[in-house]
C-alpha cells in the first residue's frame, strides 16, 4: 500500500550564496504519515534540505533555493507563500533543545496563542494534551510554572516536541534531535517519534544509522549535496542499490 | 523498540477528522497570521527608524557645531589655529585664537598616555599572565571601577589632594633633578604650582588607565593558548612570552586601545577644568598652568556671548574633529584585530 | 651548573614581572586614595538633612541637597526614558533585522564614535539645538543631553547582548510560524533580558555622574524646581558650584554630594557587573 504524497521535492537546488550548490537537483517525495530518514556524512546537505522544507533559510540573506517543494500540491518556495503559515504546517525540532526562556506552560501555550484564542481552561487542556503527547506530562505536571530551562536535556527536547505538536502541524522535521542527548533520553525521544508517526508526516536527519533503521519507513542517503539513493529503509539497510550507500552504511567512509 | 500504544490519542482521533480540521484551521491560521502583519512590519520599521536616529544624531551634532562656529570661522579663518592671544573683551573686535587650548589638549593627552600606557599594559600583563585566578576578577573590576568614578570627582581630588602633593614635593623634586639638563630643564622648570598642565596630565592618566587596561587585557586574552604554550615549551620566560608572542600578536589591538584612551583624554572636561589653571598662554614648562579645549568651554561658555561663544563652539568643533579621527583610527584597528581573529 | 645566559634571562623576566605587579599596585593605589579622600571629606557632611533639606544660600548654616538629588533623579530618569527605547530598538535592528547589512556596519561605527565623543560636545550640541531655540536653560535640555549620552551606551549593550542569544532559539521560534517581531520581542529580548537590564544600569551609571553636558543645558538652581522648562537643580553641577566657593558649609555639602554620587555610581556598576556575570554563568 502506498500512502498519498505529502511533500514532493522536484529538481531542488540550494545555494548558500554564490554559485556553488549545497543541494543539487534533489527529487524525492515524503508519503503522508510515514517517517523518512535522511542519512549521510556531515555536510552532505541533509540538514540543509530540511531547512528548505520550512523555508528556514529565509531568515538569512543570500541563501536561495531553486526548484519546487510541493506541500499537498502547493509550491512552498513560491514568493506568495506565507512563510509563517507554512511553518505552522511544517514544524521543526532542532539538534540542541531550544526551550524558550519562559515557563514550561508558556513554552507550549505561546505557540498556540499565535493562531487561536482559547479560554484559560481550553488552553490548560491543550497544554496538557501536548505534554501528554510528548510523554512529558507526568514529569512536569507539578511544575508547569517552572522555567523551561530547568528541565534536563532530554525533557527539554520533549518539551520542544510538545511545543511543535501543540500547534497541530502536518509535517514535523527532526534535525538530529538526539545528537545532544544521552542514550536513555534518546530512547524516549525515538519512542515518541515512533508514536507520532501515526499522525504526522515525519522527516528526520540523523547521524545514527541504527536510529534511522529503527524509526523510519523510508531512508534517503545523501552525499555531497546529491541524493544518492532513496528507498524503503529495509531495502537501504539490507541491499542498497548503490555502492556508496553500501560503503557508508557499513562504515567504510563517512 | 516497542510502540507506546498506551499514550492517549486525544489529539489523534481518526485521520479524516484531522484532515477536515486542518483544512478549516488553515484558513483560520492564515487569518490569524494576517492580523499580525501590520504590527510586524510596523515594529521592523520602528527598529530601523531608531537605528537611523543614531546616524541622524551624529549628523545633527556636526551641523549644529558648524552653525554655531560659523561666525568665528568667518571672522578668524585659519588664523584661529595659529593665534595664541585670547582676549574676548578686546575692542572693537574680540581677539581670539585657539592655539593655547589646542596645545594644552594635545600636550596633556600625550603626557597622560606616556604615563598610562606602560602602567596600563603592565596591569594587563599582570592580569593575564601572573594574577592568581581568584584575584583576577576582583582586581580587574577594581581597576575598571576607576572608569566609573564621575569625572568631577577626579577634578576635586586632583585639586584638593593630588595638586598639593605634586606642588609641594614631587614637582620641585623633578625640577631640581633635571635643572641642568638642557631640554628637560625647560620642560620641567619650576615654580611648581597646584594648577598645572602636569597635574591635569596625571589626573587624565589615572582616568584613562582603566580603558587601556581593560581593552589590552581583552586583546591579550585573544592570544591562542597553544601559541603561548609553544613558546613556554621552548623554555621562554614569562617576560619573553609576553614580549615575543603576546605583544606582537596583539599589537594592532593594543594600539587601538591606546587610541581609544587618547580619544577619552582629548575630550575629558571636568577633571581637567579643576586642575589645569585655565590659562590661555602657552608655557614651555608643564608645571605652569594651561588650558584645554574642553576646560576652556566648560569655564567660559556660560558667560560667553556672540563671537566669544562662537569661538568656543569652534574649539568644540575642532575637538570633535580631532576625537573623530582618533576614535575612527582606534575602531578600525580593533576591528582589524577582530577580523584577524575570525580568519 | 647554572647557565649565565639563562639566569640573566630569568632575572630580566623577574624584573619585568615585578614592574607589572608594581603597576597594578600603582593603579589600585589611586582607587584607594580617591575613595579614601571621598570618605574622609564626605562622611562628616552626610546626615539626614542632606536628603531632607534644600541647598542653603551662601554663608548660611546647615541645609541639604534635596532639590539637587531630586533634580538629578528626574534628569536621569528622563534621559534614560528617552534614550532607552530608541537605543534598544536601534540595537535590535542591528542584531536582528539588519545583522548582515551594510547599514548596520555604518551605524555601529557611528555609534562607537558617539559612545566616546566628549560629553562637553554633547552639551554644546544640546545648547545649540535646544537651549537657543527655547530661549532658556531648562531641565528638558539637560535631560536631552543625558539621553544623547545614554543612547550609544544602550545601543552598544543591546546589540552585544542580542548577538549572544543563540541562533537556534530564534530559528525554533520561527519554526513555530511566529512572526519576526514576536520572535524578537518574546524570545530574543526575553532571553537577553538580564543583559539588557545590565546595559540600562550601566547607562544610568554613566549618565548620573555627568557634569559637563549639564553646565549649560540644565544649568542648575538653588531652589526646588520640578518645572522642566526652567533650569533645574542637579547634583553634579551643584557640587561643581559649591566646591569652587570658599563657603565652608557649601564645601561640606559638595563633598557629601560627591560621596553620594560616587557610591551610587559605583554600586550601579557593581550590580550591573554581577548581573552580567551571573547571566554568563547560566
Amino acid at each position: 500500500m502506498t500512502s498519498p504524497i505529502k511533500l514532493d521535492v522536484r529538481h531542488l537546488s540550494f545555494y548558500y550564496g554564490g554559485t556553488k550548490a549545497a543541494l543539487k537537483d534533489i527529487n524525492l517525495s515524503l508519503a503522508t504519515n510515514e517517517v523518512t530518514a535522511f542519512i549521510g556524512p556531515s555536510g552532505c546537505g541533509k540538514s540543509t534540505l530540511l531547512r528548505v522544507f520550512n523555508r528556514m533559510f529565509d531568515l538569512y540573506p543570500n541563501q536561495r533555493a531553486e526548484g519546487e517543494v510541493l506541500l499537498d500540491g502547493q509550491n512552498v518556495l513560491s514568493t506568495d507563500q506565507d512563510v509563517n503559515l507554512l511553518r505552522s504546517r511544517i514544524g521543526m525540532v532542532f539538534q540542541k533543545p531550544t526551550p524558550f526562556p519562559m515557563t514550561i506552560y508558556e513554552n507550549i501555550a505561546f505557540g498556540i496563542r499565535l493562531y487561536e484564542k482559547l479560554s484559560k481552561s481550553d488552553m490548560d487542556e491543550r497544554v496538557e494534551q501536548a505534554l501528554r503527547g510528548a510523554a512529558l506530562w507526568d514529569e512536569v505536571k507539578d511544575k508547569l510554572t517552572a522555567s523551561g530551562l530547568s528541565l534536563s536535556g532530554g525533557q527539554q527536547q520533549r518539551l520542544c516536541i510538545a511545543r511543535t505538536v501543540a500547534i497541530k502541524p502536518e509535517v514535523i522535521l527532526f534535525d538530529e534531535p538526539c545528537s545532544a542527548l544521552d542514550p536513555i533520553s534518546t530512547a524516549k525521544v525515538e519512542e515518541l517519534i515512533d508514536d507520532l508517526s501515526d499522525r504526522y508526516t515525519i522527516a528526520i536527519v540523523t547521524h545514527n544509522m541504527q536510529q534511522a533503521a529503527r524509526v523510519s519507513d523510508k531512508t534517503a542517503f545523501m552525499y555531497l549535496g546529491e541524493l544518492i539513493e532513496f528507498d524503503d529503509t529495509s531495502k537501504i539497510f539490507t541491499s542498497p542499490a548503490q555502492q556508496r550507500t553500501q560503503d557508508y552504511i557499513t562504515g567504510r567512509f563517512g | 523498540m516497542g510502540r507506546a500504544t498506551a499514550l492517549p490519542s486525544s489529539f489523534g482521533g481518526c485521520v479524516s477528522d484531522i484532515t477536515s480540521h486542518q483544512i478549516q484551521s488553515q484558513s483560520e491560521r492564515a487569518a490569524a497570521l494576517a492580523s499580525f502583519k501590520l504590527a510586524d512590519s510596523l515594529f521592523a520599521w520602528l527598529t530601523r527608524l531608531a537605528a537611523l536616529c543614531v546616524l541622524a544624531l551624529l549628523g545633527a551634532i556636526i551641523i549644529s557645531l558648524i552653525i554655531g562656529a560659523w561666525p568665528a570661522i568667518k571672522t578668524y579663518g585659519f588664523d584661529f589655529l595659529t593665534t595664541q592671544r585670547w582676549a574676548p573683551n578686546a575692542k572693537p573686535v574680540p581677539i581670539l585664537g585657539g592655539l593655547g587650548p589646542l596645545y594644552g589638549t594635545l600636550v596633556s593627552s600625550i603626557i597622560a598616555l606616556l604615563i598610562a600606557v606602560p602602567v596600563g599594559l603592565g596591569i594587563a600583563i599582570f592580569l593575564t599572565e601572573l594574577c592568581p585566578q581568584v584575584l583576577r576578577r576582583s582586581v580587574g573590576i577594581a581597576i575598571e571601577l576607576l572608569a566609573g568614578i564621575p569625572s568631577i570627582i577626579y577634578g576635586m581630588w586632583g585639586f584638593f589632594v593630588l595638586g598639593p602633593i605634586l606642588a609641594d614635593t614631587i614637582e620641585p623634586a623633578i625640577a631640581d633633578f633635571v635643572e641642568d639638563i638642557p631640554i628637560l630643564g625647560t620642560i620641567f622648570a619650576g615654580p611648581a604650582s597646584n594648577l598645572s598642565l602636569f597635574n591635569a596630565s596625571l589626573v587624565l592618566a589615572i582616568m584613562i588607565l582603566p580603558f587601556i587596561t581593560a581593552i589590552s587585557r581583552d586583546v591579550f586574552n585573544t592570544v591562542p593558548t597553544v601559541l603561548k604554550e609553544a613558546a613556554y615549551g621552548l623554555g621562554c620566560t614569562t617576560w619573553e612570552v609576553v614580549r615575543r608572542v603576546v605583544i606582537p600578536y596583539t599589537r594592532v589591538g593594543v594600539i587601538g586601545a591606546i587610541m581609544l584612551a587618547l580619544g577619552r583624554a582629548l575630550g575629558e572636561t571636568m577633571a581637567v577644568t579643576f586642575v589645569i589653571g585655565n590659562s590661555f598662554r602657552i608655557s614651555s614648562s608643564v608645571f605652569a598652568p594651561g588650558t584645554t579645549i574642553s576646560a576652556a568651554i566648560a569655564s567660559e561658555f556660560a558667560e560667553a556671548r556672540d563671537l566669544h561663544q562662537s569661538a568656543l563652539i569652534l574649539l568644540g568643533l575642532l575637538l570633535f574633529v580631532l576625537t573623530f579621527f582618533v576614535l575612527s583610527g582606534a575602531r578600525l584597528m580593533l576591528r582589524h584585530l577582530a577580523r584577524q581573529q575570525g580568519v | 651548573m647554572a647557565n649565565p645566559l639563562y639566569s640573566a634571562r630569568r632575572r630580566r623576566s623577574l624584573l619585568a614581572m615585578t614592574l607589572c605587579v608594581a603597576a597594578t599596585g600603582f593603579g589600585l593605589m589611586w582607587l584607594v586614595m580617591i575613595l579614601f579622600t571621598l570618605f574622609w571629606n564626605g562622611i562628616a557632611g552626610i546626615s539626614a538633612e542632606i536628603f531632607t533639606q534644600m541647598t542653603p544660600p551662601p554663608n548660611a548654616q546647615g541645609g541639604g541637597l534635596l532639590n539637587a538629588i531630586v533634580g538629578s533623579a528626574i534628569l536621569t530618569a528622563l534621559g534614560i526614558g528617552v534614550g532607552a527605547p530608541i537605543g534598544i530598538l536601534a540595537g535590535t535592528y542591528m542584531a536582528e533585522y539588519g545583522r548582515h547589512s551594510k547599514l548596520t556596519d555604518v551605524i555601529r561605527f557611528v555609534n562607537d564614535i558617539l559612545l566616546s565623543a566628549p560629553s562637553i560636545i554633547i552639551g554644546l550640541f544640546v545648547y545649540g539645538a535646544v537651549v537657543i531655540p527655547m530661549g532658556s536653560f531648562s531641565g528638558l535640555a539637560g535631560a536631552i543631553a543625558l539621553a544623547v549620552i545614554a543612547l550609544p551606551v544602550i545601543v552598544r549593550t543591546t546589540e552585544d547582548m542580542l548577538l549572544l542569544v543563540p541562533t537556534p532559539l530564534r530559528e525554533a521560534a520561527a519554526a513555530l510560524g511566529m512572526p519576526r517581531s514576536y520572535v524578537v520581542r518574546w524570545i530574543t529580548w526575553r532571553a537577553a533580558r538580564t543583559g539588557l537590564i545590565t546595559g540600562l544600569l550601566l547607562a544610568v551609571a554613566r549618565v548620573s555622574g555627568e557634569t559637563a553636558p549639564l553646565l549649560f543645558t540644565a544649568l542648575s538652581s538653588q531652589f526646588w524646581s520640578v518645572d522642566l522648562l526652567k533650569s533645574m537643580a542637579n547634583l553634579p553641577v551643584t557640587i561643581n558650584n559649591f566646591i569652587n566657593n570658599p563657603d565652608p558649609n557649601w564645601k561640606r555639602l559638595a563633598w557629601a554630594g560627591a560621596l553620594i554620587i560616587t557610591l551610587a555610581v559605583l554600586s550601579l556598576n557593581i550590580i550591573a557587573r554581577s548581573l552580567a556575570a551571573r547571566s554568563n554563568e547560566k
